[in-house]
């Protein structure tokens, strides 16, 4: 018996150990008006990756996060971090994460330091001036550290409310929408911060409406569309496979309609008859441009540039969420 | 146990009293003061004693009663209201904190700062009213038991509150007409016998009556009966509280 205690600790450990930053398996929520806001969600997020979730309003992104977080009750399924489910060993799952919340709330009477060194101790983590020194000087508040929060501009609260969830060190970090409403020079800061917790091993979950925010953060990508995860991918494939490229072909001189000599490209008449736009992709193994440019020839049109383009992640975004398939 | 959290909420709110010390603490001070001046001194003196004791020593332990309620209901309600109304609340949900403890914490402080503005009020009283404490022990134990006890109902009521209307509601309409009618100026055995016996369905003729035993040595009620009705309600707000933070009741979705 005292043999087996032990051993049953240390595979429960090297589980752990093993075990991803976050497991949702079969989540489901539906609130009391009936409205199912999630349905049998399952989701592995990685330890130490940058996972952008993605999905149109009301797709149920926060009350992923809530329920992960423990501020909304689930209705079925199960979650863990790092391997401690939320509501068994809801100590151990709560003091790893760290959350800014979509809203800017914030207790404007207290001073910066006061409200960050609350926080810090109120995720049970024993008073260390040093380290919250550092959180306000990354995010550059050393300056206001005495200030009243609610003498600071809307940026700075951000930034403080960011400095409050990094107060007790989380190993996942859940931001949810942290740069609606800021301007380029904070947002750019933030993503430099998010980098900076990245590469000291934090693993981060951000929600944005900004696609341009996900291409130029996130590892991987996951899709949430009327409370189902519809796809999650890693970045970087995820453009190369659903990705489109366009060429655009600039004509001298403007046509009214495709002409049938090109009908089996499927092309499209853009910019008043000036331009004619192919769409192929990327991840063929003929992309057909060749064969087009020779049969614009050959029916007579001349044309006096080219310009091809990427499709980004929001076009990929916005077709995954127009339909599913 | 998470004493760290504990100790940052308890901190928070003792703060925030110290931050308005002059509402929170002079304010509730001056205006009991008030009442030891008029009823107590002015009054009282053209007032016969009652069971012996001068009127205005026998309102001592009624007035101190009267603003140790209000003042628990108050902080308490206002400590977890506060953080509601603001969206504050999503941290302490969100930490890694038992219910517990989360009621412990804010309890504790509005309990403490009851506690602390008594003792001052009582202080000032002796300035104005001839005082005597019969039974400190008792009297120290009624103090506690009533702050930790209304405070917890107050508690409640920051929970149950969705606007700030609903917060001052109950101690407006309910506790004060309850205290003032509940022998904080006068002896129950002084009313007609129906209204003796009306009187016994509220809650605050316990606390007066008990707490003024400790003061005087003189009750409307024994003393055991009225630790054990304070108890007895102690005891109706755990369960409520329980409940709360089991069906996350107006806290969680």
């Amino acid at each position: 018996m005292n043999e087996t205690v032990p051993a049953a600790k240390i595979l429960r450990s090297a589980e752990r150990a093993e075990a991803p930053a976050i497991a949702i398996a079969g989540l489901s929520k539906t609130y009391k008006t009936g409205f199912e806001a999630l349905k049998s969600v399952d989701l592995t997020i990685r330890s130490g990756e940058i996972f952008a979730l993605l999905g149109p309003n009301g797709a149920g992104k926060t009350t992923l996060i809530n329920i992960v977080c423990g501020l909304v009750n689930a209705s079925a399924g199960t979650v863990q971090v790092d391997g401690y489910d939320i509501i068994r060993d809801f100590r151990a799952a709560r003091s790893r994460i760290g959350l800014v919340p979509q809203e800017l709330v914030i207790d404007g009477f207290e001073t910066v330091w006061a409200t960050v060194s609350f926080s810090r101790g109120l995720f049970g983590k024993r008073r260390d001036d040093a380290l919250v020194e550092r959180v306000l000087k990354e995010l550059s508040l050393w300056d206001k550290k005495d200030s009243k929060v609610n003498t600071l501009s809307g940026g700075m609260k951000r930034r403080v409310m960011i400095a409050k969830a990094l107060a007790h060190e989380p190993q996942v970090l859940f931001l949810d929408e942290p740069t609606a409403g800021v301007d380029v020079e904070l947002r750019r800061d933030m993503w430099a911060m998010v980098r900076r917790m990245r590469d000291r091993g934090v693993t981060i979950i951000l929600t944005t409406h900004y696609i341009e925010e996900a291409e130029e953060m996130a590892d991987r990508v996951g899709v949430i569309r009327k409370g189902e995860i519809i796809l999650v991918e890693d970045k970087t494939a995820l453009m190369k496979n659903l990705g489109k490229n366009r060429l655009s072909v600039e004509l001298v001189t403007p046509i009214d309609a495709v002409p049938e000599a090109l009908a089996a490209h499927g092309l499209e008449i853009a910019d008043g008859g000036r331009r004619l736009v192919y769409v192929y992709d990327t991840a063929a193994e003929r992309t057909g441009i060749t064969t087009l440019l020779s049969d614009i020839g050959k029916a007579g049109l001349r044309f006096r540039d080219i310009e091809t383009s990427q499709s980004t992640l929001e076009d990929i975004f916005v077709g995954l969420v127009r339909d599913p398939q | 146990m998470n004493v760290h959290a504990v100790a940052a909420i308890y901190r928070f709110e003792m703060a925030r009293t110290f931050r308005t010390i002059l509402q929170s603490v002079v304010s509730p001070v001056v205006s009991t003061s008030l009442y030891f001046i008029v009823f107590g001194a002015a009054i009282g003196s053209q007032i016969q004693t009652i069971n012996g004791v001068d009127y205005g020593a026998f309102i001592v332990p009624g007035l101190l009663m009267m603003s140790l309620l209000t003042l628990s209901i108050s902080n308490a309600s206002f400590g977890i209201y506060f953080p509601k109304f603001v969206g504050t609340i999503y941290e302490v949900l969100s930490a890694p904190v038992s219910h517990f403890e989360i009621v412990a914490a804010y309890v504790g402080a509005a309990a403490t700062k009851s506690i602390m503005i008594g003792l001052v009020i009582l202080a000032t009283a002796s300035l104005f009213v001839p005082l005597q404490v019969q039974h400190p022990f008792v009297m120290i134990l009624f103090l506690v038991l009533t702050a930790v006890t209304f405070s917890l109902f107050g508690f409640i009521i920051g929970i149950w509150a969705d606007g700030f209307e609903k917060l001052q509601i109950i101690p407006l309409l309910v506790v004060t007409p309850l205290a003032f009618l509940g022998g904080a100026f006068y002896s129950i055995d002084m009313l007609p016998p129906f209204w003796q016996a009306v009187s016994l369905f509220n809650p605050v003729v316990y606390l007066v009556s008990g707490f003024r035993w400790s003061f005087v040595g003189h009750a409307d009620v024994g003393v055991e009966v009225s630790l054990a009705m304070t108890a007895a309600f102690l005891a109706i707000c755990m369960v409520i509280v329980s409940w709360i933070f089991r069906t996350g009741y107006r806290l969680k979705n």
